[in-house]
């Protein structure tokens, strides 16, 4: 098991008031992602613990492709990855910022 | 004096050599490896009918077991390498050079004869393009068919697997060649005849009925949320700004998930009778939600599918059906059909470069064509208008307004990664490699860029009609490349100008909400819910039955 976690600015604090929301499951090639509203809200951090290792770059580069196009300032993220190809884990973040910001929308 | 009717008299003499194995037309089939000696001579054309579905299996095992003595030097024109028996004519020396247009399930083998020297390769073809050739260059000397009956005049029904043989017969038996066909059954009186009997030699009863391969049966089950995404992507940025009526579907899951999405996804957007009504398209199962919804209007098939004779027959306003109530399928009507008469087809691919190029052949895997080549065609000679035709011509741009000509929609639908993590986006196709190795003249792309309109992936939408400069299309391809390494060395600002002309479209730019993308999103979500839908008239093979 491998952890890697990552600490970004947001441009914006994320909207809705739900406290957390989870998508997905963690079986291979997929992944459960766990969404908190915990940070200030300009802060984002993604926390992850993949069974699969050396994909560190390709994890950051998925991160920073989600903050800037969604913005999820205030929110926690924690992954926990089964060897999710990184399409799957930009579908799932996408889902999980979607799914804690719904009850605004 | 000239000799004007040699082949009629070479014909004859075939004739009578086969006579001694045959009581009229009919053969034992213990002597069929005998009559195919007997009529098939050293260095012949032969095309022994193997498309991508029905299979003369009987007939091909038969010739499997002659003498290569006897029988050497055959040229092979067919569709289809899909038996292991093709493989074993060239193996054995039967045979020695080959034209063919698909090689599914036989595609690694026949790299490994290739590499070996067994097959001398002629080209690899589309379908029309391979029947056209019947008639030019190609003929068969001989060709061996299968139909599901015949009568004792030789009268074939070949029933809803119509497919290839009409062209292959029509070329062989008017150029003075032999036909043989295998049957399950002789029959009295048959239910309606596919091919008139004065075409058709000799007939063989099977101990088993021919093999049929499942080929367009896509099992919902497998069915991923990020194809789910690129479908609705599909759906929203296309069938529905284009207004696509008339179309046809590769055979992937990613097609299969907008079949599944119609009935759903697309009736949420009101698109119901606005999209996807006219199809050039095989039985597809996983259209039966949507057939069942009232989305389809008509359907022509090349082939027909396993298990789904009589939901067709059931629903004779859809397909087209003979006067014994039957789907009648035929691949040349078909395949001409998605040519110039839908105004898009999409399908997918195994690598596709930075140009747009694509091609499924991979240095262990040649896997031919299909009728890809032919669908994922811009077709030159159309003069019909039509507004999505029309639309793609006006972003296109191409010279004097006054005389612009239209644009199919050619659309590769792709995931930016495979199952196993190989990136479909490539800097350089792996068949230019091949075309190396194998000194072949033309490099075997599927698809070329040029005739690609659009490119889609769970990442987003590449418009090329938008794109002014090759730099534009390449960074149009990036930016919708995902995480592979194409798509990560994309220039961001470049990309973000291409959003702003709506060359490139994300997710978030066509307004698809992520949560939509969801299994339950699809209107069956395995194969028991498409019997269902079908009211118990679709009768999945077993391989599908997991329940």
């Amino acid at each position: 098991m491998e952890t890697l976690s990552y600490r970004h600015k947001a441009a914006r604090r994320a909207a809705g008031s739900k406290p957390l929301a989870i998508v997905g499951v963690v079986t291979s090639g997929n992944l459960e992602v766990l969404v908190e509203r915990l940070l200030p809200d300009l802060e984002c951090q993604v926390e992850i613990a993949t069974s699969a290792h050396g994909f560190g770059d390709l994890w950051q580069a998925v991160v920073a492709d989600f903050v800037e196009r969604h913005s999820p300032g205030g929110l926690k993220f924690s992954i926990n990855d089964g060897g999710a190809r990184p399409d799957t884990v930009a579908l799932r973040l996408a889902q999980a910022a979607h799914l804690i910001e719904e009850d605004s929308l | 004096m000239a000799e004007w009717n040699k082949q009629k008299q070479q014909r004859e003499a075939r004739l009578a050599a086969g006579a001694k194995f045959a009581r009229g037309k009919l053969v034992d089939r213990a002597a069929v490896t005998a009559l195919l000696e007997a009529v098939i001579q050293p260095g012949d054309r032969i095309c022994l009918e193997g498309d991508n579905q029905k299979q003369a299996d009987f007939l091909a095992a038969c010739l499997a077991d002659a003498s290569p003595k006897t029988l050497h030097d055959l040229h092979v024109v067919q569709s289809g390498i899909v038996l292991p028996e093709h493989l074993d004519l060239f193996e054995k020396g039967i045979a020695k050079r080959l034209d063919y247009s698909y090689s599914g399930p036989q595609s690694y083998a026949l790299s490994r004869a290739l590499k070996s020297g067994k097959i001398e390769l002629g080209a690899i073809h589309t379908y029309i393009e391979l029947f056209a050739r019947y008639f030019v260059d190609l003929t068969p000397h001989v060709a061996l068919t299968v139909a599901r009956s015949a009568d004792r005049e030789g009268n074939l029904y070949m029933g809803p697997n119509t497919e290839d043989s009409p062209v292959v017969i029509e070329a062989t038996a008017f150029k003075d060649g032999i036909v043989v066909a295998q049957v399950n059954e002789v029959a009295e009186k048959l239910p309606r005849v596919d091919v008139p009997g004065d075409r058709v030699d000799f007939v063989v009863v099977t101990p088993k009925p021919f093999y049929v391969e499942p080929l367009f049966t896509r099992d919902p089950a497998s069915i991923t949320e990020t194809q789910i995404l690129a479908a609705m992507m599909a759906i929203k940025g296309i069938y529905a700004e284009y207004g696509i009526k008339r179309l046809n579907h590769g055979i992937g899951f990613n097609t299969a998930a907008i079949e599944l999405l119609l009935p759903t996804y697309a009736d949420k957007l009101g698109l119901k009778g606005k999209i996807a009504t006219h199809w050039a398209l095989n039985p597809h199962p996983t259209l039966i939600p949507a057939i069942e919804s009232g989305w389809v209007e008509q359907i022509h098939c090349f082939g027909s599918e396993v298990g789904m004779d009589a939901y067709m027959r059931a629903r004779s306003d859809i397909y087209f059906t003979g006067r014994d109530g039957s789907m009648s399928s035929n691949r040349m009507y078909c395949q001409v059909a998605g040519l110039y008469a839908t105004d898009l087809f999409i399908g997918s691919t195994l690598q596709i470069d930075l140009n747009g190029n694509s091609s499924t052949v991979t240095e262990d895997r040649v896997a031919g064509f299909g009728g890809a080549p032919n669908m994922g065609s811009d077709a030159h000679g159309r003069r019909h208008p039509s507004e999505p035709w029309l639309k793609a011509g006006r972003e296109a741009a191409v010279g004097d307004p006054r005389l612009m000509r239209g644009r199919k929609l050619i659309v590769q639908l792709v995931e930016s990664f495979s199952e196993k993590t190989v990136p479909a986006f490539v800097e350089r196709l792996d068949c230019l490699d091949l075309a190396e190795k194998f000194k072949l003249e033309l490099a075997p792309v599927m698809i070329y860029g040029d005739d690609v309109t659009h490119i889609v992936s769970e990442a987003g939408i590449a418009n090329l009609l938008l794109c002014r400069s090759a730099e534009e299309r390449e960074q149009a391809i990036r930016g919708i490349a995902g995480y592979t390494d194409v798509g990560r060395a994309r220039d961001r600002k470049m990309v973000e100008k291409l959003r702003e002309r709506k060359v490139i479209r994300w997710p978030e730019d066509l307004g698809i909400n992520p949560l939509d993308a969801q299994r339950s999103m699809l209107a069956a979500r395995s194969i028991e819910d498409l019997m269902h839908w079908s009211g118990n008239l679709y009768d999945p093979p077993s391989k599908f039955r997991n329940w």
